[in-house]
């Protein structure tokens, strides 16, 4: 065994491979509950390319058969059911882990300098599986994968003077047909898993490269080392403390995984939509085409912006920048500390009013616009418009000062000294 | 893993306060005005095999003639304890095999003609609609000579299908009364115990909108409801016809990853004894 290691290392760097990147990567030694969802993210993602490998062997991307064929997969297939509702599941459960993932980097301060790369590899990361689930949501081609489908790439045709021939390029039809369910068969499961596997291999990358940010945001890196081990302090081998802690997670998350794919697989119409039981029909529009709710945010935020100047581009060019917006964190930040425990109140009152605006704005992107009615016409500003759409707007505003603001509130928050050691 | 690990105090305190705002603002805020629909829940159970027969039997006497079920295999009747000559003698009507899918002797065209659309494929309607609006479906249908069949339907205005189960049922008529204001409609569709709509009416006024009989049926009130009942849990097996068995796994599963948890937790436990 040894000796084959050796000739292998001779020829490939196997065993430095292993060691830079896990087994003699060193930790923080306090990562808390929030430090769980990164494993659980490629955990996540192994999942989804190994059903979905198995998917792929049955499911036909024909605008004629897709429908049966995944029906075929829930009834004739052996274990197929279970197959489709881990890969339906774990897509949901992919973005409920990468928002948590994400909000983690957020409140610790983890996209600061030095790990700026670390966290625009993890935004592209959330892009390309944006588009990854995208994709996806056609293949069943139920009427919501359908029209979900029109609607998105729809916003294309709103930006001037190309718009129009960027969706039929998109498409390769004028509208959602064969043709687009073949092309998004192939990004789904060829050209986006790739791109997905590089950028998380360049994230993890740049993690070990920098090390581990923590929730104190001590640099371990700098402290003096411990005489006895030759670690940093409060640093501790990854391998094996975070890969026995890791699968503590791991087990937890499998629960309730399956409590989802075995007792809840529609999880209430939010992960598998109810329409979406309905084949494709392109001459049949339902009337409440909602997305699945992990975009149901920006969605909403599409939904509020009036159009101006007779074109509804400003609602995707809105849409567009609250995604991107979050590149720019490391160089809006401008804090004398990372994590949120030292921060002052102005920090820890703006990341409150951006989650509650990150999930009003997910509320209402589920529902009607009309739920909760008109404000009376004699209401100044507002009269007449939907109550839903006002609140809409407000949040929208919220979360972009959010950034916004950003380098104004944390340059003159109050903030406490960062520790030289962690606090457990 | 204590409080401190799990979540700090702080990071607790903020989720608290977003719960906490999310559910006050999403909250039902605002009363709705347009038309509320009650109805009563299915009384189906999805382990009432004999239920599930009989609902297997009036689906193929009553539903098959013009709808298809074209993911659904006879063979698969196996799931509710019925043999296949059991299936091949009382519920393959025309001359399909044992392993062919429920196909319906109407043909398309015609049915769009007759129906001006052709009746849905019923193999996944159950997870479309869900089983209490498949049951309200059944008894929400009453006469109305405007419409182009005669029929109506409380739950599905203006339906294209006619109340084919008739016979059974007997004729209903829409009932309606008024009522001064909301709460006392409200009121009137609760104490009613069974389907209703209640919706705003011209002059402020709200309607209550149940269904009345008005000449019997060839069953009982209380035999075509169970009928209905043995119909929609059918329809809901037939929709995921694997889902007895997908909760039974799961209950293994999760006592499995129970077990898993305990020695993986206690092996977590002791490899951090000697980290401080």
């Amino acid at each position: 065994m040894e000796k084959m290691l050796a000739w292998i290392d001779a020829r490939f760097p196997l065993t430095a491979l292993w060691e830079s990147q896990w087994g003699k990567y060193i930790a923080p030694k306090n990562f808390n509950f929030w430090y769980y969802f990164g494993s659980l993210a490629a955990f996540v993602l192994v999942i989804q390319i190994v059903t979905g490998i198995f998917l792929t062997m049955n499911y036909k991307p024909d605008a004629t058969k897709a429908f049966e064929s995944v029906e075929y997969i829930m009834r004739d297939v052996q274990w197929g059911w279970l197959i489709r509702y881990m890969h339906s599941t774990g897509a949901s459960m992919f973005f409920i882990v990468v928002y948590l993932h994400m909000f983690r980097g957020l409140i610790y301060g983890s996209y600061r300098k030095p790990r700026e790369l670390t966290w625009i590899f993890g935004c592209l990361i959330y892009l390309a599986l944006m588009a990854e689930a995208f994709f996806g949501y056609l293949l069943p081609w139920g009427q919501m994968s359908y029209w979900g489908a029109q609607v998105i790439v729809n916003l294309f045709s709103s930006i001037p003077l190309i718009g129009e021939d960027l969706a039929v390029w998109i498409r390769g039809d004028f509208t959602i047909s064969d043709v687009t369910l073949n092309r998004f068969f192939a990004f789904h499961v060829i050209a986006l898993p790739l791109v997905l596997l590089g950028l998380v291999m360049a994230h993890l990358m740049a993690l070990h490269e920098t090390g581990s940010n923590n929730p104190d945001g001590v640099q371990i890196k700098y402290q003096p080392k411990d005489p006895a081990t030759g670690l940093p302090l409060d640093g501790i081998y990854s391998h094996p403390y975070y890969t026995i802690k890791d699968i503590v997670g791991v087990i937890v998350f499998l629960a309730v995984f399956s409590v989802i794919v075995f007792f809840m697989p529609e999880m209430g119409g939010y992960f598998l939509e109810y329409n979406n039981f309905v084949p494709a029909d392109p001459l049949r529009t339902p009337v409440h085409i909602a997305p699945v709710w992990y975009f149901t945010p920006y969605y909403a935020m599409l939904r509020a912006v009036p159009s101006y100047f007779g074109t509804q581009v400003w609602g995707v060019i809105v849409m567009g920048l609250a995604v991107v917006i979050f590149f720019a964190l490391p160089w809006l930040d401008r804090g004398p500390v990372r994590s949120i425990r030292y921060r002052g109140t102005l920090y820890k009152t703006w990341i409150a009013i951006f989650v509650v605006s990150f999930l009003v704005l997910g509320y209402l992107g589920v529902v009607p616009i009309t739920i909760w009615g008109q404000f009376a016409e004699s209401v100044p500003l507002v009269g007449g418009v939907d109550r839903a759409t006002v609140v809409a707007r407000v949040f929208t505003a919220l979360y972009f000062a959010f950034f916004v603001l950003m380098p104004w509130y944390t340059a003159i928050d109050k903030t406490k000294p960062e520790p030289t050691r962690v606090t457990g | 893993m204590d409080m401190k690990t799990f979540l700090s105090p702080r990071a607790a305190a903020v989720l608290l306060a977003a719960a906490a705002t999310f559910l006050a603002v999403s909250g039902p805020a605002f009363a709705s005005s347009g038309p509320d629909i009650r109805m009563e829940p299915a009384p189906g159970h999805r382990l009432d095999d004999a239920s599930l027969q009989r609902g297997a039997r009036n689906f193929v006497n009553y539903c098959l003639s013009c709808h298809s079920a074209r993911f659904m295999r006879y063979n698969r009747l196996t799931d509710l304890g019925l043999t296949e000559d059991q299936i091949r003698d009382n519920l393959i009507l025309g001359d399909a095999k044992i392993g062919d899918v429920m196909v319906s002797a109407m043909r398309p065209a015609d049915a769009k003609a007759w129906f001006g659309a052709p009746p849905p494929d019923l193999s996944v309607i159950a997870r479309v609609r869900g089983a209490d609006w498949l049951f309200n479906y059944f008894l929400g249908f009453y006469r109305d000579p405007g419409s182009a069949t005669g029929w109506n339907n409380l739950v599905f205005p203006n339906v294209g299908m006619p109340h084919v189960l008739w016979e059974l049922s007997g004729t209903n008529r829409l009932a309606t009364a008024e009522f001064a204001d909301h709460e006392a409609a409200a009121a009137a569709a609760i104490a009613n115990r069974g389907l209703a709509l209640v919706e705003p009416i011209p002059g402020g006024k709200f309607a209550v909108r149940t269904i009345a009989n008005e000449t019997p049926g060839s069953m009982t009130p209380v035999e075509y409801r169970t009928f209905v009942a043995d119909l929609v849990n059918y329809l809901e097996y037939m929709g995921e016809p694997i889902r007895n068995k997908r909760i039974s796994l799961g209950i293994i599963v999760l006592m499995f990853l129970g077990v898993l948890f305990f020695f993986a937790y206690w092996l977590k436990r002791e490899y951090w004894k000697d980290v401080h």
